[in-house]
């Protein structure tokens, strides 16, 4: 028999390899075709006298990235569409569609004959899930096996026996801590905790596999076996009343009670231990079935899998502009930014003239990532040799010869107009003439900077978030001159070093900042109003930001936020920021030097570890407080995610973010945006624009114009648009 | 509806709940049997004429499952014709067993009813009934489960009581407690555990520790604190009161109330059951009420429930002589009388369940006897009775002497 999608040989022993080989694909992922494929395989293994077991395993370096996008796509798209054509069947449509995976494993676990997976490289989601149904299973000790149920992650959970397999063959607290933080697992590691039987080289992977077979593996799990005791012995231990309670309490601690797929994973694991095992899967397909309803799947999948996906391919790429080849840059500016932008470009490969006034302080640029690569050596997360070879790619340089060659150059010095001005004129005078310059800024509008450039064509903006090793979000920024290859080669650039970009047309603050600023200015609002600052912050958090708002600005620094909103009143006139937001920041620095983590003084205290942070009692002498029984928590985080979505909507409204996914997934990679939501724009969609507007519209009765619908919202909410359908980011595609 | 009466009561001693307890070698139904033996013997009760046996325990499982009321009849040697029935509101279920035997009563379908409640917390731990609220993520999930204790040390933080302040409380229940044996205050009401020989097993309060000052508990470590921040549960008390920035850690086995064992029984009837029996009635049931509070906060629920019930009595808070409130943790008295502005020598007068202990499923029915006997010593009227349960929720009673 042939596949599309498999080949299937016997051995001379009788077993069978079947090796997993999309064509066309780099990776291996599930697609209705491949799952059609597995039953029909499973079919032949079965019927074929000839064939005692069977080993599977995949023809590419990896194993797979689990279930296809365009899978996943379509299963929303046919629940959408069944409700629409039959409300009343569609759930149960898509309870069979949601249980397709689940019940192929689980013929595969108990068609009588055994079956090993190899497993030879990362392999993800439903493609462990399969694995767990094989009765045998043997990892590759490559570095690049990597072992991981990242479902949550998405938005929903390992729905395909997952949380039912795992928790039947590790502990339940492993059990709970790798599906609900989806982390991934070196081999090692999962056969530790009992999840592969074997780890071997990669070359003895496949004889391995085989000889379990040989060896007589019996083609039945653990648990259909009589008398089968779950690890730990199930739910009404001692031990379990020690980890049951605490799980909870640990899930609300992380998520805040806003992903139904992390408490799903706990319901599932705690309900189906008390079960017979076809009853248990079961009972986990209808939680799947439920969290593949919520918002929050939808949203974060789009968002989070599919959106990042896209963007990281280059979707704002524009066509016809051969691919740049960059193996070398220069960057301008060896301070902190530079330093950093320097670290991640050599790590990508790229090597990097590092420029600064003169060569000490080049050279001290560089120490930064002598000592990140001096870090990671020492985690074991590099070699030594990687780590020399990374050191080797940045040449520091105290003048501009070396960028006479490059294709690039990131120029990253002091935020000064004038200072930018010279280094501007001097890297143009050396630079190629077909060459791109690439400004680093956060503040600085780039279509200003380019009146320098003798080619603003050619000039751009790239805004780096801090720390950038960490930050997985690159902001593009668009003058008003700035060329189709300029932008090209920016993303080029950004897709190197392996961050996601967002394309955003020139505006003081980009996107990101202006997104930023409204979060914590909502915060100085309701400071003012006497809000407890606990609250405050604990608003921020339940809301699903990473931080609270006066935590944040205590990070960036009270003083900076006080000198850009002076800048913004000086350059845009006094109507520019509230009175009250600079009146509270002259206080903070002015009158009580409170400047924010840095001199450990600011809306917190931060005192030498390992004592933690704590307010500062001072914030309640600040304005007159209330008590907390006056304001209502889900009010004040509403006010913290509104205020922050309209101003993404502002930002769509004046053509700043054109395409709906770079809203949502820079405002999740950038400042960390509740991610149940999907990001600003999905938050919107979520709930619907009208309903948006009509809490704007409270909101504004009650807290301030600034909560005021705009018009484009208005329109939107009169005509039931959303800012998908709107700004359909796959119209243009599908015109052409 | 027919008035009820309280016509008498009896409580054990309580016993440390451990194993080295002097009550830990007595099996749950003989504990329970030993109180209904009392009232029966202390007024000659006809058994066969009581219409109920209802008893709050709060672990019914092993040798205290199965109905444990009707067990401890069959080893008191009570008529056949008695039947028996076990409640659980944890750790009010004393309270209401009593108040539903009242509510029996009232209704006109008993005359004649003991109530009381037993717990063997030496030979049945805590939580070994298990439970959904706490183990099931459907239910501990929205019911912002977390240990008591990381509850009250909530309620401190929220309500603004030090260390200082729930240790002071805690040395006054040692003192009061030590005050009211010395005096004999309790010497009508309890009874001593004997064996089948008659010999005394355990006569007086075991958990007591006369003397404690304030130094003897500067020495205990906070209690709740690990709980609370290694298994997440101070989260969960900050998600629920957001307005709280980080937990005050303040209670300890010092000012939380003692794990015992003991039993109580409270007879219960109608005008026309006292008159079968032939005995006076001692109070009337006045009032009574349940309520469902705050689950985060947990053990505020007593000050939720005390509005409910004068609101629905017509009573008010001056007209109430004698507050008795189940010490579980010392945060919850301070947080009652704060509430309440009670003055200290209204409330727990002759100490609480921090100095004598708290066998969950009985102290419901002993702290309202304490109170009675309390209310006649000092010739007053009237008297309530309250307990915080688990989950959030409060019970009270309100007797009046006759």
């Amino acid at each position: 028999m042939t596949y599309t999608n498999f080949t299937v040989e016997t051995d001379a022993d009788g077993i069978a390899l079947v090796t997993w080989n999309m064509p066309d694909k780099s990776m291996n992922v599930f697609t209705v075709e491949v799952m059609d494929e597995i039953d029909a395989i499973i079919d032949q293994v079965v019927g074929d006298t000839g064939i005692k077991g069977a080993v599977f395993t995949s023809g590419k370096s990896s194993f797979s990235g689990g279930a296809d996008l365009s899978m996943i796509k379509g299963m929303f798209t046919m629940m959408l569409e069944e409700k629409e054509k039959d409300p009343d069947n569609a759930i149960q449509k898509l309870f069979d569609v949601a249980g397709r995976m689940t019940w192929l494993w689980r013929k595969l676990e108990t068609c009588g004959k055994p079956w090993v997976s190899a497993i030879n490289g990362t392999c993800m989601g439903g493609a462990f899930e399969l694995s767990l149904a094989c009765h045998g299973r043997v990892a590759s000790n490559a570095k690049s096996v990597k072992i991981a149920l990242p479902e949550v992650k998405v938005g929903i959970f390992p729905g395909a026996g997952g949380t039912q397999r795992v928790p039947r063959l590790t502990n339940a607290q492993d059990a709970l801590q790798m599906m609900t933080t989806g982390a991934s697992l070196t081999a090692s590691r999962a056969k530790a905790m009992g999840l592969v039987h074997q780890v071997v080289e990669p070359d003895q992977l496949i004889p391995a596999a085989k000889q379990m077979i040989k060896d007589g593996l019996k083609p039945v799990a653990p648990w259909d076996e009589k008398g089968f005791k779950v690890p730990g012995g199930g739910i009404w231990t001692p031990a379990a009343a020690q980890l049951w309670p605490a799980a909870s309490a640990i899930l609300r601690r992380e998520t805040h009670g806003n992903y139904p797929g992390a408490l799903a994973i706990v319901k599932c694991v705690y309900e189906g231990l008390q079960l017979p095992f076809d009853t248990a899967l079961k009972m986990e397909q209808r939680y799947f079935t439920q969290v593949l309803q919520t918002t929050e799947a939808y949203s974060m999948i789009r968002s989070l899998f599919i959106s990042m996906q896209e963007l990281g391919k280059g979707a704002r790429r524009p066509a016809g502009i051969e691919k740049s080849d960059l193996k070398k840059i220069g960057v301008v500016g060896a301070g902190f930014m530079g330093a950093s932008i320097a670290y991640v470009s050599a790590a990508a490969g790229i090597a990097v003239t590092l420029i600064d006034r003169d060569l000490e302080a080049a050279a001290k640029g560089k120490a930064v990532s002598e000592k990140l690569v001096a870090d990671s050596v020492g985690k074991g997360r590099m070699t030594k040799e990687e780590g020399e070879k990374l050191l080797s790619l940045i040449t520091p340089a105290a003048d501009y010869e070396g960028l006479h060659d490059v294709k690039l150059v990131v120029e990253a010095v002091f935020e000064d107009r004038n200072v930018k001005k010279v280094v501007i004129e001097a890297v143009e005078a050396v630079l190629p003439e077909d060459a791109i310059f690439a400004s680093n800024t956060s503040t600085l509008p780039i279509t200003g900077l380019a009146e320098n450039s003798r080619r603003p064509k050619q000039f751009i903006g790239v805004h780096f978030f801090s720390p950038v090793e960490k930050m997985m979000l690159t902001e593009v920024i668009l003058g008003e001159k700035t060329g189709d290859k300029a932008l090209a080669v920016a993303l080029d650039y950004v897709a190197a070093i392996r961050k996601t970009p967002i394309v955003v047309n020139d505006t003081r603050g980009f996107y990101v900042n202006r997104c930023v600023f409204r979060y914590m200015n909502e915060a100085y609002d309701m400071l003012a109003e006497g809000v407890p600052a606990a609250m405050i912050e604990n608003a921020g958090k339940m809301a699903g930001m990473p931080v609270g708002p006066l935590s944040l600005t205590d990070e960036i620094a009270v003083d900076l936020a006080q000198k850009i909103m002076k800048a913004y009143i000086a350059d845009l006139g006094e109507g520019a920021v509230k009175p009250a937001h600079m009146a509270l920041m002259n206080k903070m620095v002015d009158e009580f030097d409170r400047r924010g983590r840095k001199n450990a003084k600011g809306f917190y205290d931060y005192p030498p570890k390992p004592a933690k942070k704590a307010l500062w009692p001072g914030v309640k002498d600040l304005y007159p407080q209330k008590k907390a029984e006056d304001f209502d928590i889900k009010v004040l985080q509403q006010r913290l995610l509104v205020t922050v979505a309209l101003e993404a909507a502002r930002t769509m409204e004046e053509g700043i973010v054109i395409d709906p996914r770079e809203a949502d997934v820079g405002s999740i990679l950038g400042f960390g945006f509740a991610p149940y939501t999907g990001g600003t724009l999905s938050y919107i969609d979520g709930m619907g624009v009208k309903t948006f507007v009509d809490l704007c519209d409270r909101l504004a009765a009650d807290y301030g114009d600034h909560f005021q619908p705009t018009p484009l919202l208005r329109e939107m909410a009169a005509k039931g648009e959303t800012f998908y359908g709107r700004f359909d980011p796959y119209a243009k595609k599908a015109a052409a | 509806m027919t008035e009820v009466f309280i016509y008498d009561h009896v409580r054990t001693p309580r016993g440390r709940g451990k194993k080295d307890g002097a009550l830990h070698e007595v099996p749950t139904p003989r504990l329970a049997a030993r109180v209904l033996e009392a009232v029966r013997d202390r007024n000659g009760l006809d058994t066969a004429r009581v219409d109920d046996i209802i008893f709050g325990c709060v672990d019914p499982v092993y040798e205290a499952g199965a109905v444990i009321p009707k067990a401890a009849a069959f080893e008191a040697g009570y008529s056949f014709q008695a039947p028996g029935m076990q409640i659980s509101r944890f750790c009010a279920s004393g309270l209401d067993a009593v108040n539903l035997g009242a509510a029996k009563i009232a209704q006109g379908a008993d005359d004649i009813v003991v109530a009381g409640g037993v717990e063997s917390m030496s030979r049945i731990g805590m939580g070994m009934s298990g439970g959904a609220w706490y183990m099931d993520p459907s239910v501990n999930f929205p019911a912002y489960f977390m240990p008591q204790g990381v509850s009250a040390d909530l309620i401190a933080t929220k309500y603004g009581f030090t260390r200082d302040d729930v240790d002071a409380y805690a040395v006054e229940s040692q003192r009061r407690a030590a005050h009211a044996w010395d005096s004999g205050y309790f010497k009508n009401s309890v009874i001593p555990v004997k064996d089948q020989n008659g010999l005394t097993i355990l006569a007086k309060d075991e958990h007591m520790r006369p003397g404690t000052d304030m130094q003897a508990l500067a020495s205990l470590n906070p209690s709740f604190q690990m709980p609370g921040e290694m298994g997440g549960f101070d989260a969960v008390a900050i998600e629920a009161h957001p307005d709280v920035e980080r937990i005050n850690y303040i209670h300890h086995a010092g000012n939380s109330s003692g794990i015992v064992d003991g039993a109580a029984a409270v007879l219960l009837g109608s005008r026309a059951g006292g008159e079968t029996m032939g005995v006076k009635p001692r109070a009337r049931i006045r009032a009574f009420a349940n309520i469902g509070s705050d689950p985060a906060l947990m053990l505020t629920g007593p000050v939720d429930v005390t509005e409910k019930l004068l609101k629905r009595s017509g009573l008010k808070l001056s007209d109430i002589d004698l507050f008795e409130l189940n010490e579980a943790f010392a945060a919850v008295v301070l947080r009652y009388m704060q509430a309440f502005d009670i003055e200290p020598d209204r409330i727990n007068v002759n100490g609480g369940a921090i100095a004598m202990g708290h066998p969950l499923g009985a102290t419901g029915a002993m702290i309202l006897g304490t109170v009675l006997d309390e209310l006649e010593r000092r010739d007053l009227n009237t008297a309530l009775v309250t307990l915080c349960i688990g989950a959030g929720m409060g019970t009270a009673t309100i007797i009046e002497r006759v």
